[in-house]
């Protein structure tokens, strides 16, 4: 019997290595799998590269990853936000490295990764710093700089409901990058409000299907 | 700066005034934001949000609301009838795909030849980020940039060349300021309006790219727009 659904937080965030590139859901304070992250971070695993759009804010989730220097490398779109004081703190001492992706590059590069392709030419940021050191390249009259996939060990990402298959539903705004960075990790682990029974969600509107899913572990009042 | 001026109400009502009914629109970070509150509710738009959102409605009520249902700028919002969620990717298809039909985005310089400029100034030490200002900026239909017509030091924004890094070239379609507002045409810089007791000369002298005026160039009379 497939059953995807596991017990404990320790359970789901179980062997993750250090040196591991963990790709975190979230956008602002909406969708962050904040239990899964504090999870990892009792876990131990350093060294880490995460893959998150923002770069954490006050001291909890991804701020407490960065402030107990567990982080080597931080790939994001828009690091700097009110109370970012952790990733600011690394990152001017010089411990945390910064890739910075702009926020569309960042959600396609993992689309591309779960799609199994070798990456794809975009126009965003052709014409700008971040293009450095990357392919350009004329299409259609208009420079597109090429960008590679980005894949990741693990990611964690937060929903709303799942069955055993791991079948998922979101909760507004929440979804952001969820269904993207589920399609391209290794393994990945999904945090939810509550597990329903197989054949509760309409199968017309799942919208991260099972396959994509390793592992889920119910937070209650998240 | 002294002198006759608009007020930042009557710059986000005059872009308003150029968004069309039935237009999906995204609106930037800051004072673009205050452009969905002085639309005319005759119209009907549908506003995008980036973090996966079709459809945003006004702030919830004080102590209402999901505290996940929030803009770009991680205000919370509501969602109108007819609204959708949709992930990250999508998002950023429809606004790198061509699919918004007007952005208004605010800015640290424009170029005569449309450059933007609005993501990272030469501040040293400072670190960086851009999240979707490249995406939407290469990706929407008509962008619109609604800025100071100079810095807090006078310092022009609207320049030759941008000296600030690139968020896109050669992108912007018109520019709103507190004194002007101007097309950016293939032969440079064309001003439509011009805010009323400005001549030509001063606004030429508070800009650093050289200004052509339309033939019939309106004027705009603060409070009144």
């Amino acid at each position: 019997m497939i059953d995807k659904r596991v017990g404990s937080l320790v359970e789901a965030v179980a062997g993750i290595e250090d040196g591991a590139t963990v790709l975190v859901g979230g956008f602002g304070n909406s969708g962050i799998p904040v239990e899964l992250v504090h999870a990892l971070l009792d876990e131990g695993a350093r060294d880490l590269t995460l893959v998150t759009n923002n770069a954490g804010s006050g001291e909890t989730d991804v701020a407490a990853l960065i402030r107990e220097h567990r982080v080597r490398k931080i790939i994001c779109s828009y690091p700097r936000s009110s109370g970012s004081i952790w990733f600011e703190e690394r990152y001017r001492a010089g411990e945390l490295e910064l890739e910075l992706v702009p926020q569309g590059t960042l959600s396609e590069r993992m689309r591309a990764a779960g799609a199994g392709l070798g990456g794809f030419f975009t126009p965003a940021g052709a014409d700008s710093l971040l293009a450095e050191g990357k392919e350009v390249r004329m299409i259609n009259g208009r420079r597109h700089v090429f960008e590679e996939p980005l894949h990741g060990d693990v990611a964690l990402i937060k929903a709303r409901s799942a069955d055993r298959w791991g079948n998922l539903v979101y909760s507004t705004a929440a979804r952001n990058f969820g269904p993207t960075m589920a399609t391209a990790a290794t393994v990945t682990v999904v945090q939810v409000r509550e597990f329903v029974e197989l054949g509760d969600l309409d199968p017309e509107c799942i919208v991260t299907p099972g396959i994509f899913v390793d592992r889920v572990v119910r937070v209650a009042g998240s | 700066m002294s002198g006759p001026r608009l007020s930042l109400s009557d710059m986000a009502r005059r872009v308003a005034r150029d968004i069309p009914s039935g237009a999906y629109v995204n609106l930037g970070i800051g004072m673009p934001t205050l452009v969905g509150e002085v639309v005319s509710p005759e119209k009907e738009i549908v506003y995008h949000s980036e973090n996966g959102i079709l459809g945003m409605g006004p702030a919830p009520a004080p102590g209402e609301g999901d505290p996940e249902l929030i803009n770009a700028g991680k205000q919370p919002v509501t969602l109108l009838p007819g609204g959708s969620y949709f992930h990250h990717t999508d998002s950023f298809m429809m606004m790198r795909g061509g699919h918004i039909d007007v952005t208004v985005l605010g800015g640290f310089q424009v170029s005569e030849k449309g450059d933007l400029a609005n993501w990272a100034t030469d501040e040293v030490g400072h670190p960086p980020a851009v999240g979707g200002a490249m995406d939407l900026a290469v990706g929407a239909k008509r962008v619109l940039v609604l800025m100071t017509h100079t810095t807090k030091a006078g310092t022009p924004k609207i320049l030759p060349l941008c000296t600030y890094p690139l968020t896109a070239a050669g992108v912007v379609d018109r520019i709103y300021t507190e004194l002007a507002v101007i097309d950016v045409v293939a032969g440079g810089l064309v001003v439509r309006e011009l805010v009323s007791g400005l001549s030509r000369e001063e606004l030429q002298a508070r800009t650093g790219a050289r200004l052509a005026f339309a033939d019939d160039v309106a004027e705009l009379v603060p409070g009144t727009v």
